[in-house]
């Protein structure tokens, strides 16, 4: 094999696993990419910008009602609910992490902790999305030079 | 010089004196300002001061015999007289003085004047003889002459430089005799002053001297004193004698005359509290004849409430006998109230500290409890789902084939994951109960329906040779609100509880109306009387309303309709019965007005009884703790977790009524629950009119609504099931206890509420039709059994059999297939029989129905091969959930359905028919938990009121599936669902609220699979 080729291939691998490594992403993720297939290709990056797309409006309603003179809980509640819920259906391990810690402050109606469970939680969104970036970029690059991209089992 | 002397005593006096008549601390400047200025002046001062008269109470009579008899009045005087001596002494002393002084003077003048002469004397004697005669003398003069030649130095030197002038002249001599005799004469001038001076001081001391004087001036000066400080001191001060009765009082505001009081006692004046303690403590004083302190709290009618600190001395005679007391009263009402008050605030502030301290620490723990707690139930609902993982696996593993002894090794696996599973669900629910999350619902429901289904489910899975009882006493109501699946789940686990512990005789349910949550016991059976007029009730519906009643029939599938048409024969021949009792219908309405007139609130109290082992009388206080078990021996013996009747106890008490047990060892226990429901008015009301068509329209409703008595008799197995040697096999099987209901065949449909995983393969197979198909496949699954264990495919049909299609299943197990064929013939029979009986319509419609479930239903009993393509249908409100799920449906070779909430399910439902749900718990709109409950209730009545109560209108009736389409409106879709956390959606919830199963967030590929294996076959 090209010796390029591999070494594209070893850093994809590396790009994966630190991901995993440092807990960013977890099995469900795996879980996505098994279920990507020659009949669904593009299956991950879709999903995955689905839920960016969604995270980010989910982020901006959240500024917004915390930023409201009363704030509803209730409605913050749901929207952490969604995130959490998307953010485990992707792996994304240390965004649904946040939003539990979010979803408790919220619970308790603690403005000022959960203020700053949305600053972290947006610290995680843009770190996994800046990693799984990376990510994609590195198999494009891949697919590009006409490498395929290895089939990591659980291997770190 | 007198006059300042005199001071010096004065003060010395007083200090010795008077220290006991002055307030020490005002000694120090009124004693002095009192005694440095002139009576004059002190008089001066109180001039302005008028000191009203009324104020002074005076015995002047007692005061002087006081003075004299008593030991302070004598010294007292003797102090005076003291006194006055010491004055006069020192006086004398002076005057002395002053005359030695004056005398000294004398002599040295005369010495002087001698030596004058002798100096004369001298000079003559000089011109004579040089020698100086006196010698003895001088020396002795020498002394005197020291002192006044000090005194009159200048003098005599005067005298000296005077005379220098001409020494032994005549004339120095004359000069030096006048001087002398100046001398002399200003000598004799102060002699003569001094001598007036004497006189004129003895005369002033003559004139000052008086005692009688001065001490009516001292004694005026305390006077003055006295009242100068006292006129507006709130005390009062008094002497009583030794018989108590006032000799004098000193009062600033005195309420009574001088008259009124002089002369009585305390008890005398004044009546009320506090006077006879007062009086009472002052003869103290006089016994002990030691002074003392009290405070004492009077209420009388003179002065109202009023505390006074009261000092009392005693007084004794010159003899040292207590002649009387000396009293001194100061009123402190508004000291003590304050210092109650701050007493009493102290007292709060020290009680509010300890209860803040202890509400601190109860906070502290209790948010370490629920922090605990939360803790337990999320890693119990963490090591759920892996658990429910190989609790399931192992299921399947037991229906392959497996030797004797793996089967026995899979048993023990299955039983500890059972337990397991169980230990975990009920901490989860105990956890929920104390963490307050567990909310109640109020739900309309039948107690009937629940104390049978319960029985029933516990007769499905009993492994022993018991009756299963349950009587419900004809006044509790047909429909009552309250939370049905908790009661549920206090009954289940009971009755659970007694089937433990009994092994043989019978173990029951019994129901009925207490007019106030008191535990009184009615009889156990009811009076026949109430079954029949029950059933006369009913007969009289049916009869008045048969249209309607076949219009339902050729609504329901065909089992139901079978069902139903064995009911009408044995109501027919109850009705006939009831007649021929006389039993009128009349009865039936007349209950039904007491019914109406019913308050709102009823409160039904529950007996669970049995004839086990019992309770130890030691155990009873423990029974409901956590953990917490008879004995050890017990815990062997039985299993369990210990937690059961802790949760029960909980939930009887969330729910506002009370959980007891009496029992007798060896003879059996009875739990008790009495809990408050609310009784619907409208229901009540309606159920002989109105309504009438609704409910013959739910065929079950319909016997469920008035029967009050269920039993399910003991059915002794053969060999055939115990030689199969997987209780877990026997459990998934239909009932293995012959079912004896007066209403026997309409139970059939209960069935499928206990079993619902099963039913989904079990409906379709329920035609008449098939009973022969059925019959073949029930011998083959009998034969099965014998040998090896069952496959699935093989339970499906025996549940069928049992559940469905033959009413007397268990008879049919017991006995050989033939006669279960046989039978099942004659059922048919009967059934055709029936169906011809009925009128036109209502036979086509069962037709028309057998014949679409028959086709429905083809290919089903060949094998476990999945339909060709089921249909799903996804309730999720998050896309990316959708997304992967499709994504992974899709992977499963599945499509599917999405809609993003409960409301859109419910439609999506009445739309089509679907063979899976997934729902989502957590949805906005509606949840998955309420979609459910509409879904199901849909299954059960056929209708939908529930969805339509919920707010979701019907949809057109051409759009609708489901509305028109009966053999589909009784089909139990399995609903799975999907859960994110513990607390909130717990999976019990989810089977509570009549979902088949669960999978917990995120959905991973295996997960689904599992599922869609198992509900999709």
């Amino acid at each position: 094999m090209d010796p390029r080729l591999r070494q594209m291939q070893r850093r994809w691998t590396d790009c994966r696993n630190s991901l995993f490594r440092e807990g960013i992403l977890d099995d469900m993720f795996m879980e996505l990419q098994e279920l990507q297939d020659e009949r669904n290709p593009d299956f991950i990056v879709e999903t995955v910008a689905l839920f960016f797309t969604n995270s980010e409006n989910l982020i901006r309603d959240l500024y917004s009602e915390l930023a409201q003179q009363n704030v509803g809980f209730r409605r913050v509640d749901a929207r952490i609910h969604q995130l959490k819920g998307s953010s485990s259906s992707i792996g994304a391990k240390r965004v649904t992490n946040a939003c539990i810690a979010f979803r408790d402050f919220c619970r308790a109606r603690n403005l000022t902790e959960c203020l700053r469970c949305l600053q972290q939680l947006k610290e995680e969104l843009l770190l996994v999305k800046s990693k799984l970036e990376t990510l994609f970029e590195l198999e494009n690059q891949l697919v590009a030079a006409g490498g395929s991209i290895p089939r990591v089992q659980r291997s770190f | 010089m007198v006059c300042e002397m005199e001071k010096d005593p004065i003060e010395d006096m007083d200090i010795e004196v008077l220290p006991s008549m002055w307030p020490e601390d005002i000694r120090d400047d009124a004693g002095k300002q009192f005694n440095i200025e002139k009576p004059g002046g002190d008089e001066d001062m109180l001039k302005d001061v008028t000191i009203p008269g009324e104020h002074k109470i005076l015995d002047f009579k007692r005061l002087l015999e006081l003075t004299n008899y008593t030991d302070q009045g004598a010294s007292q005087l003797a102090y005076l007289v003291k006194h006055w001596e010491y004055r006069q002494a020192n006086a004398v002393r002076l005057l002395k003085e002053e005359l030695d002084i004056l005398s000294r003077q004398r002599q040295e003048v005369e010495l002087k004047k001698l030596e004058i002469l002798e100096e004369h004397r001298f000079e003559e004697e000089r011109y004579g003889g040089d020698k100086r005669p006196i010698s003895i003398l001088d020396d002795a003069y020498d002394i005197w002459q020291d002192v006044p030649r000090r005194k009159s130095d200048v003098v005599i030197q005067n005298k000296r430089v005077e005379i220098d002038a001409e020494y032994d002249t005549v004339i120095y001599w004359k000069q030096r005799a006048m001087h002398l005799e100046k001398l002399l004469e200003a000598s004799i001038h102060r002699e003569q002053a001094l001598m007036e001076k004497l006189q004129e001081s003895i005369n002033n001391m003559e004139k000052q001297s008086s005692p009688v004087e001065e001490l009516s001036q001292i004694l005026k000066r305390a006077d003055n004193f006295l009242h100068f400080i006292l006129q507006n001191a709130p005390v009062v001060i008094g002497h009583q004698d030794k018989d108590l009765k006032y000799r004098f009082i000193y009062n600033p505001y005195p309420t009574l005359h001088e008259e009124d009081v002089i002369g009585k006692t305390d008890i005398d004046i004044f009546t009320g509290a506090g006077v006879k303690e007062s009086q009472e403590f002052k003869r103290e004083v006089l016994e002990k004849g030691l002074p003392a302190k009290r405070e004492i709290t009077f209420d009388t009618e003179l002065f109202g409430a009023k505390t006074f600190l009261i000092h009392v001395a005693p007084v004794f005679s010159k003899d040292g006998e207590t002649i009387g007391i000396n009293y001194m009263g100061m009123d402190v009402t508004d000291q003590v109230r304050i210092r109650e008050k701050m007493a009493r605030l102290r007292e709060e502030m020290a009680v509010r500290n300890a209860k803040e301290t202890e509400m601190n620490k109860t906070m502290y723990i209790t948010e370490e409890t629920m922090r605990a707690k939360q803790m337990l139930a999320t890693m119990s609902h963490e090591i759920r789902s892996p658990l429910a993982g190989v609790v399931s696996m192992a299921e399947i593993l037991a229906q392959t084939r497996l030797d004797r002894e793996q089967r026995q090794l899979l048993e023990v696996m299955l039983s500890s994951g059972d337990l397991v599973l169980q230990l975990i669900n009920d901490i989860l629910d105990l956890s929920k109960v104390e963490s307050g999350v567990m909310k109640l619902e109020a739900t309309k429901f039948r107690p009937r329906e629940v104390v049978k289904h319960v029985l029933q489910t516990a007769a499905a899975s009993l492994r022993k040779i018991l009756t299963l009882e349950g009587h419900v006493a004809d006044d509790v109501p047909i429909e009552v609100i309250g939370d049905v699946l908790r009661i549920r789940q206090i009954l289940t686990n009971l009755i659970s509880n007694a089937i433990k512990f009994t092994h043989e005789g019978k173990v029951g349910i019994n129901l009925y109306v207490v007019p106030e949550p008191s535990l009184e016991k009615i009889e156990e059976s009811p009076e026949k009387s109430k079954v029949d007029q029950s059933t006369s009730l009913e007969s009289k519906m049916k009869g008045e309303k048969s249209s309607s009643v076949s219009q339902a029939s050729s609504d329901q599938q065909p089992v139901q309709v079978k069902s139903q048409n064995g009911h009408f024969c044995q109501n027919h021949a109850l009705h006939d019965k009831t007649r021929n009792m006389c039993e009128s219908e009349a009865s039936a309405d007349r209950d039904n007005e007491e019914e109406d007139t019913r308050e709102t609130t009823v409160w039904i109290c529950c007996d669970v009884y049995d004839t086990g082992i019992g309770i130890p009388e030691n155990a009873l206080p423990t029974l409901f703790k956590k953990y917490m078990q008879v004995s050890a021996d017990h815990a062997r013996k039985y299993g369990g977790t210990g937690l059961g009747l802790a949760i029960c106890k909980q939930l009887v008490e969330l729910m506002g009524g009370r959980l007891t047990v009496s029992s007798r060892e060896h003879i059996g226990s009875t739990f008790t629950f009495v809990l408050p429901y609310k009784v619907s008015p409208i229901c009540d009301n309606s159920d002989d009119s109105d309504d009438l068509a609704i409910m013959a329209n739910h065929d079950s409703a319909v016997d469920d609504i008035t029967d009050g008595f269920f039993q399910f008799q003991p059915h002794t197995r053969g060999s055939l099931f115990s030689s199969n040697g997987s209780s877990r096999t026997q459990k998934l099987l239909s009932p293995n206890v012959v079912y004896t209901s007066i209403n026997k065949l309409n139970r059939v449909a209960e069935d499928s509420y206990a079993f619902p995983t099963n039913n989904l393969r079990v409906k379709e197979l329920a035609s008449p039709e098939d009973a022969c198909s059925t019959a073949d496949a029930a011998e083959t699954s009998a034969e099965t059994e014998c040998s090896v264990s069952p496959s699935l495919h093989y339970e499906c049909e025996v549940d069928v059999e049992n559940g469905k299609v033959n009413p007397q299943g268990t008879e049919c197990r017991s006995q050989s297939s033939s006669s279960n064929i046989s039978r099942l013939e004659e059922e048919k029979g009967q059934v055709d029989k029936l169906t011809i009986s009925e009128p036109p319509g209502s036979c086509q419609g069962l037709e028309k129905s057998c014949a679409s479930s028959e086709s429905t239903s083809s290919g089903i009993v060949e094998g476990p091969k999945p339909q060709p393509k089921p249909k799903i249908l996804l309730v999720e409100d998050n896309k990316i959930n959708v997304m992967v799920t499709q994504s992974m449906m899709k992977q499963l070779g599945h499509n599917m359905d999405v809609v993003n909430d409960g409301v859109e399910a419910v439609r999506a439902v009445q739309r089509h028919t679907y063979d899976l749900i997934l729902m989502d718990v957590c949805m906005p709109v509606m949840d998955g938990l309420q979609a459910t409950r509409i879904i199901r209730s849909f299954e059960e009545t056929g209708n939908w009121d529930a969805a339509v109560r919920a707010g979701i209108e019907q949809v057109s009736s051409d759009l609708s599936c489901n509305s028109h389409s009966p053999t589909e409106s009784k089909e139990r879709v399995p609903i799975i669902a999907m859960t994110a956390n513990a607390l909130a959606e717990s999976a019990d919830e989810c089977f509570a609220n009549g979902m088949d199963s669960f999978v917990s967030k995120p959905v991973t590929f295996q997960k689904l699979k599992q599922c869609l294996e198992q509900y999709l076959m």
